[in-house]
Order: C-alpha cells, then structure tokens, then sequence
C-alpha cells in the first residue's frame, strides 16, 4: 500500500486538486484512473485522495470548459472516458500557478524568518500514520 | 443495464463469475443514487476494473481486489453528493429526460421519439375534432347543448386511441374502445331529449364518467381484471386531473395575455380565444397531459398523494363540523337541493382522497396516524351521506321521482356503501386485522360499478323518464 510518512491536510488536498490534474492533462491526455497513478507517482505517495472524488471533479472541470471529455475504447476494449485539456484549461493552469508561486513566495519569505521553523522541520515524524 | 462478462486477454483474470456479479451489485446501487446517470456509473465501472486488475496483478484473489478498489474509490454516498453538487440541473431535469431519453427497459413499449409524434399527432387531431362539427353548421355559440353533450368524445377517443397504441392493445380491446366510444356517441345525440331535459343534463354528466372508465381500459391495455393495473389507471386519473389543472392555469393566464396584448392595438381576440384557443388547446392538452404523466411517471414523487396527505386532515375537520352542524340547523323541512350537491361533491372528494392514499401508502407499513385520520374522515363522511340520502329521501317523498332525483339516490348509495365497507375495513387495518390490500381490492373491485352506474343513466334514464 501507500505508506504516507506526511499528512496532508483536506483543505490543502481540495485547493490543490484543479491545478494538479490540469497540470497532469496539459502533460498528456489521460483518463481518471491514470491521473490518480500520476498523482501519486508525483506526490511520492503523500497525497491520497478519495478515487471516487475525482470524477465529480473532472466533470466540473469539464462543465467549466477547462477540459473536454470524449469516450474511447481501452486496451482491453471496454469504454473509457479520455480527457484533454482546452485552451482556457491553459490558461486556468496559468493562473493557477501564479497563484501558488505568490503563496509559496510569501511562506518562504514568512519562515525564513522563524529559526524554530527549521528545527521542527528537521525533527523526525513523530505519531503520525505509518 | 446488466453487461455479460467479458473475457479479457492478457494474463490477468478478472472475468470471474463472482467479480462480474459484485460489480454488477456496485453498479446497480450507484445508481439508484440522486445524480448519478449511466455515464458516470460506466466511468466509475471503468476505474474500478482498471485498479481491480491491477491489484490481482500484485497478487490479490478477484474478491480482494474489488472489495480494495470498491474501499479506495470512496462512500457512495459522498461520490454521489459531489456528482449532484456538480450537476445540480440533474436533478430536475430527469425528469424530461426520463421520457426522451431512457425508456424504461423491458417496459415493451414504443420508441420515444415515434411517440412524439403519436402525442402531437392525436393532440391535433383531438383539438381539429372539436371544430369537425362547425362543418356542419354547429357552432359553440348556437348550439352549446351539443357541445356540453359530447365534450368527452371530442378527446377522449384519442386519448384511448393514444394508450392503445402505446401498450399495443390487442384487436379485441381496440373492437371493444371503438363499440363503446360508437354506442356513447350514438346515444348522446340519437336520442331525442326535449330542450333543457334533466336526462340530457344527466347524461352530460356521466358520459364523461363511462368514457373515462372505458379509456381505462386503453389504459390498462385490456387487461381491465387486473387488480393492480386498475389501481395505475386511478393513480394515473388523480396525476392527470392536476397536470391538467395546472396546464389550464396555463392556458387561462396565455389567453388573457393574447387578449390584453391585441387589445392594445385595437385588435378584438375574444372570438378567437373562446372559439378557438381555449377549446382546441383544452383538448389538446389532455393527450399532452396524458403523455406527461406516463413521462415522468416514477422519475420524481407523485403530486395526487402529496396533495391527499395535506387535504386528509383538513377535510377531516370540515366533514365533523358539518356532522355537528346539520342537526343543530336542519328545520325539518326537506334538504335544499343545492346544498344536497355540494354535500354530494363533498363526498366525491372524500372517496378521491380515500383512493389516493391508498395508492400511494406502502402496504406493508403498520397503521399510523394517517390512517386514523383517514378512518375518522370515513366515519364522518358516512354520517354526511346518511344526512343527504335522508334529505334526498325527504325531497322524493314530498315532491315525487324525477330523474334527478333518481340519479342522486343511487349516486348516494353507491358512495354510502363503498364507504361503509372502507371504514369497516380500515377498522380492521387499524386493528391489525386486515391487511392493505384488502382495502385497496375493495376499492380496485368497485370500479365497474360506477362504469355500470354511468351507462345505466345514460342509456336507460333517457327512454325511462320520457326524455323529460
């Protein structure tokens, strides 16, 4: 299983959730089982979502007109529902990131500031799921 | 929507028999859930084969592997919340869909689109039959006996022709539909009532009424003894009645919008609405209304028995005011006719609301509240009827049979009989005695009463009572 060494707050995992799969659809067209693949594969396993969860996003995403759907065969012949992101996908991402390079940014700055940051960082999990 | 297994190639085996049946399970129960559509149950279908395989490639048994992927992929009831929250339209607009869209499987009825066509069809053909008669000199303006006389035959016969065609009744109901539509048309107009007869009223009155029970049987598609397809048909009867009160409510506000717009221009609509629009639309509206009702039929909660559980209650009340009321006012001079027919409307509505709890009660549910109310409004409404066929009775001693008259006693004593033996056996319902469906069977087996009363007074007064 995915051992997670990290918890990752809700919050943190619902904000994340729209740029990490645009970004994972502007790399390559893929369907909602392979995205979850790559986003463990990217997160190193600490970022764990309810599968189920990422189709309503997806067709929000897609009600929004950041991505489109289109229905495909598999492999092994049964249907499957392909994504591909739009150009205002793009742009959404665009967005997105500046966003979170501004947030990033001013945390950075923020801790760099607080010795202690760095020593509770460097401190080895304690209590956490293992 | 059951998929037979499918043999997959490569080396990882998941068409086991008992896979196939669990997915089959998940799938069935996600759906049943608000804002899922099949789309999204062959998009989650399609995630949980993927990681099913997957994990049965790292070794686990096809059991493990779906009850993980079932576990990782989440409640469905949180999936379901976030797709509805997603597709809050869903919810509302299933119920056009259902219709257009997904045709209930197994139903073995007609293509969706073709009966669109049906529906428009008849509609125009039902609203083109009102204005057939003008062809030959009648008009609504100077002849309104005969439009009042034969307002039934101008829908109702397609209507049935509608639900004949969509449960493909066989020749003999068609045979049977087309001989009674016949012998009611020649029987309102053959016969040679005297002007403004009180038989030719009465047989407006219940033509209507035999027609209906006979577009029942288009309804059920012949199969008329059929206990439960009865109760659809008095299901979909209460449904239809408040379509179309609605869609009139429709039509009235559209008419007087067409008036005050033209009127402006110094344009006169008024002929044009009361001879045209308010009628053909009338009668083209019942097939749409029918057409909608079998739409969304089962798509959302029925109206008929939301409205039956508000109205129970205060009928209820007004039914034992009345009880009290009566005595304490009556001078002993025989009843006022006029009152004796709202009495009479009053337990029309009463025998309504009796039938449509029943139709919309889960009867294996014990007896509750409701029923008790129900009861009370039974016992009430008994004494009310005991009061009008003692006024009634009052009214033929004193000023003799007529066939008003004649028509009202056996009208009472067919609602006094059917209520007493509802109230004896809601009693025993509420005593645990009885079951439901006792209750519903009594109501169900005393339809062809009413048919055979209604014919009855169409056919037989007439001649009876010298077209007087």
């Amino acid at each position: 299983m995915y051992v997670s060494s990290m918890y990752i707050s809700k919050d943190l995992v619902a904000a994340s959730a729209a740029p990490m799969v645009l970004g994972i659809l502007a790399d390559a067209d893929s369907y909602g089982y392979a995205i979850l693949a790559r986003v463990r594969e990217l997160s190193g396993g600490h970022i764990e979502w309810t599968d189920g969860l990422l189709y309503p996003l997806l067709h929000r995403l897609e009600e929004q007109g950041l991505v489109e759907a289109t229905w495909g065969e598999a492999e092994n012949g049964r249907k499957r529902k392909y994504y591909r992101i739009t150009p205002q996908g793009r742009d959404s991402l665009a967005e997105h990131r500046r966003q979170w390079r501004a947030v990033s940014d001013a945390l950075k700055e923020t801790w760099s500031n607080v010795k202690e940051a760095a020593a509770w960082a460097a401190r080895p999990a304690e209590g956490m799921a293992t | 929507m059951g998929r037979a297994p499918r043999g997959r190639d490569g080396n990882v085996k998941t068409s086991d028999a008992g896979f196939e049946a669990q997915i089959a399970q998940w799938r069935e129960f996600i759906l049943k859930r608000r804002g899922v559509v099949a789309a999204d149950a062959d998009e989650l279908e399609s995630h949980l084969r993927d990681q099913a395989a997957d994990l049965q490639a790292s070794g686990l048994s096809p059991d493990e592997a779906f009850l993980v992927a079932v576990k990782r992929l989440g409640a469905q009831d949180e999936i379901s919340r976030e797709f509805a929250r997603v597709h809050s339209g869903r919810l509302w607009k299933q119920l056009v869909l259902a219709g257009a869209d997904a045709p209930a499987p197994g139903e073995g009825t007609q293509a969706p689109r073709t009966e669109l066509r049906w529906v428009i069809g008849l509609a125009v053909l039902a609203a083109a039959s009102f204005k057939a008669p003008a062809l030959f000199g009648l008009s609504q303006m100077d002849d309104p006996d005969f439009f009042a006389l034969n307002a039934a035959l101008f829908f109702m016969p397609a209507l049935a022709a509608y639900f004949a065609w969509k449960r493909r009744a066989s020749g003999r109901t068609i045979g049977v539909l087309v001989a009674a539509f016949v012998a009611g048309a020649a029987l309102a107009n053959a016969y040679p009532f005297h002007s403004g007869a009180q038989t030719e009223l009465l047989t407006g009155l219940h033509l209507p009424i035999a027609l209906w029970l006979v577009t029942g049987v288009a309804y059920v598609g012949g199969e008329w003894r059929s206990h439960s397809r009865r109760m659809d048909f008095i299901r979909f009867s209460g449904e239809w009645v408040i379509y179309m009160s609605l869609i009139a409510i429709g039509g009235g506000v559209l008419a007087g919008l067409t008036a005050g717009a033209f009127g402006l221009f110094g344009v006169d609509t008024g002929t044009f609405i009361v001879e045209w629009l308010l009628p053909c639309g009338a009668m083209g509206a019942a097939i749409v209304t029918a057409w909608l009702v079998e739409a969304k039929q089962g798509v959302i909660e029925n109206l008929a028995p939301v409205l039956t559980k508000i109205f129970t209650p205060l009928v209820a009340a007004l039914l034992l005011a009345l009880v009290v009321t009566i005595p304490v006012t009556w001078t002993g001079k025989p009843m006022d006719r006029d009152a004796l027919i709202v009495l009479d409307l009053l337990l029309v509505l009463v025998l309504g609301l009796v039938l449509y709890s029943i139709s919309a009660r889960d009867a294996s549910e014990a007896p509750g509240l409701f029923d008790r109310l129900q009861f009370i409004l039974v016992l009430a409404a008994l004494v009310v009827d005991a009061f009008v066929l003692a006024g009634l009775l009052g009214r033929i001693g004193e000023y003799g049979f007529t066939a008003n008259r004649v028509a009202a006693l056996g009208e009472n004593v067919i609602l006094l009989v059917n209520l007493a033996w509802a109230a004896w056996l809601a009693l025993g319902f509420l005593r645990r005695r009885r079951t439901l469906g006792a209750t519903e069977r009594w109501q169900t087996s005393y339809v062809p009463v009413y048919l055979a009363w209604a014919v009855a007074v169409v056919a037989l007064f007439p001649p009876i009572f010298s077209f007087a």
